[in-house]
């Protein structure tokens, strides 16, 4: 089935086969391999993308029910001046390790950060509980949420 | 596979009578977790997500209407007053699931476990449906929920929302599980108080076939806190054997199953404490002042 979506601003036609998901399309198709594919079961988080606004499981959109829908990945993040500070805030905090759990993480923490700019570490830990890292064990991602935090209210205030 | 993507309730209904083969897709929470797995691929899928007349809530002569498409987040978010629904939604996956996640999905799945499921049966929710040329029926909630995974609805209809009386009084639902988020339940139990009929609502999910309710223990804590004068005085001392006993009948009422999850036994136990703690947390809501929840809590509803 042929699907138009708008991707990151742009629109894209995909021809999604029976079943596909969403993630399915954004990377098979559409060659946006950031996002990334964990589990396929809406466990892991990593496929994490904003479908109208939302932040969701792409693997669990059937990919026909985002025709005509817009989707905003982690290819959207960074801009012409170089990373959102929310990558930035993961890099200096040493938060991104084999990285696979990154992008998600990103996406989820600058969804958080856009709703609450100043979110408590229950709020924080609620927010990325769909989001698993197999290898930080989760402080570093956690003080790269805080740091982010402060330097986006910095940025606005 | 065929994908059906109608604009309204009434192309959807009348999809769904020419291909009642076609399986309604919501938030797709539970069904693209089949398909990933390779399950089941069903030959037609009706998207039925945006329908604006599946993601309405309203409130007329007392009675709220829950459309289908209400996500756990929207729920959340429009719906605190209603507490033990918003605690329910809340504790549903991550956000990520909440903002896809549906009631209409949770009651189409039909999950011993869905976390809305004691809810709605604890406040008498009614289920209504629909079909093609503007007919629905509507069923209380056990008649809709008739075993694991199994409802009453017909192939060619789809679930319009769920609707119940509203009551007044402090309510709550907690489940317990393995860890804070992104469990299924081991054993989950809703309790409202109806301050206007003087009644007590549990239901339990996760511990039988579907959800129960437990309505010797329900009777018998009217008739306690009636005894101890609570209903009147929100001040009065309800004894603390009364929570014992009322955990213990609650306990008897769950028909547990040993799994992977959890041992039957350990389930009944379960039970019992989230039923003495729920109704205590109820009697202190209804306190006035900082140690009690106060207005705000004491006017939740369900
Ligand atoms: C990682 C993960 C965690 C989860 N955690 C929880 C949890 O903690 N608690 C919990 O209760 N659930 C949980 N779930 C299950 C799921 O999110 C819920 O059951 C949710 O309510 C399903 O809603 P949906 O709209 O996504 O359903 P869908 O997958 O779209 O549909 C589910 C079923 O209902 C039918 N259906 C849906 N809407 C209608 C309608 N209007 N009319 C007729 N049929 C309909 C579909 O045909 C299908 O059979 C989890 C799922 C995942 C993947
Ligand atoms: S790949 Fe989607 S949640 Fe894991
Ligand atoms: S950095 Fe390896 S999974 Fe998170």
């Amino acid at each position: 089935m042929l699907i138009r979506l708008k991707v990151n601003d742009e629109w894209r036609t995909a021809d999604a086969g029976p079943g596909a998901s969403l993630l399915h399309v954004l990377r098979e198709q559409l060659g946006l391999l950031g996002t990334k594919n964990g589990c396929e079961q809406g466990e892991c988080g990593s496929c994490s993308v904003w479908l109208d606004g939302e932040l969701v499981c792409s693997c669990l959109v059937l990919a026909a029910q985002a025709h005509e829908r817009e989707v905003r990945t982690v290819e959207a993040l960074a801009g012409p001046d170089g990373l959102h500070p929310v990558q930035e805030a993961y890099l200096e905090a040493g938060a991104v390790q084999c990285g696979y759990c990154t992008p998600g993480l990103v996406v989820a923490t600058a969804d958080l950060l856009a709703r609450n700019p100043s979110p408590s570490e229950a709020e924080v830990r609620e927010a990325l509980s769909g989001n698993l890292c197999r290898c930080t064990g989760y402080v570093k991602i956690l003080g790269a949420v805080h740091l982010a935090a402060q330097r986006l209210r910095g940025r606005t205030a | 596979m065929d994908i059906l993507l109608p604009r309204t309730l009434d192309e959807a209904l009348g999809l769904k009578s020419k291909h009642p083969e076609a399986i309604a897709f919501a938030g797709g929470t539970d069904l693209m977790v089949e398909l990933n797995l390779g399950r089941r691929l069903p030959r037609m899928a009706l998207d039925i997500y945006r329908l604006p007349e599946l993601r309405q809530w309203y409130i007329q002569d007392g009675t709220l209407f829950l459309g289908a498409g209400m996500t756990y987040s929207r729920i959340i978010r429009e719906l605190p007053e209603f507490t033990a629904l918003a605690q329910a939604s809340r504790s549903v996956g991550s956000p990520q699931i909440r903002n896809r996640g549906t009631i209409g999905g949770n009651l189409g799945t039909a999950s011993p476990a869905g976390d809305a499921l004691p809810v709605l049966a604890a406040c008498d929710a009614e289920v209504v449906l629909a079909r093609d040329g503007d007919r629905t029926r509507t069923l209380p909630w056990h008649r809709f929920l008739v075993g694991p995974k199994k409802t009453a609805i017909e192939p060619d209809e789809l679930i319009l929302g769920a609707r119940w009386h509203v009551t007044r009084g402090p309510g709550s639902f907690s489940k317990v599980g393995r860890r804070n988020a992104m469990v299924i339940a081991i054993a989950s139990l809703c309790l409202v108080l109806d301050e206007d009929r003087h009644a007590v609502r549990v239901a339990l999910g996760s511990v039988g076939p579907t959800v129960l309710r437990a309505p010797e223990a329900e009777a018998f804590a009217a008739d306690a806190l009636a005894g101890a004068g609570a209903w009147g005085d929100p001040a009065a001392h309800v004894p603390p054997q009364v929570l014992e006993a009322f955990g213990e009948r609650v306990a008897a009422a769950a028909r547990p199953i040993d799994d992977i999850r959890g041992t039957a036994a350990y389930r009944r136990h379960a039970c019992a404490v989230l039923a003495r703690r729920a109704l205590r947390w109820a009697l202190e809501d209804r306190l006035p002042g900082p140690g009690g929840g106060g207005p705000a809590s004491r006017g939740a509803r369900c």
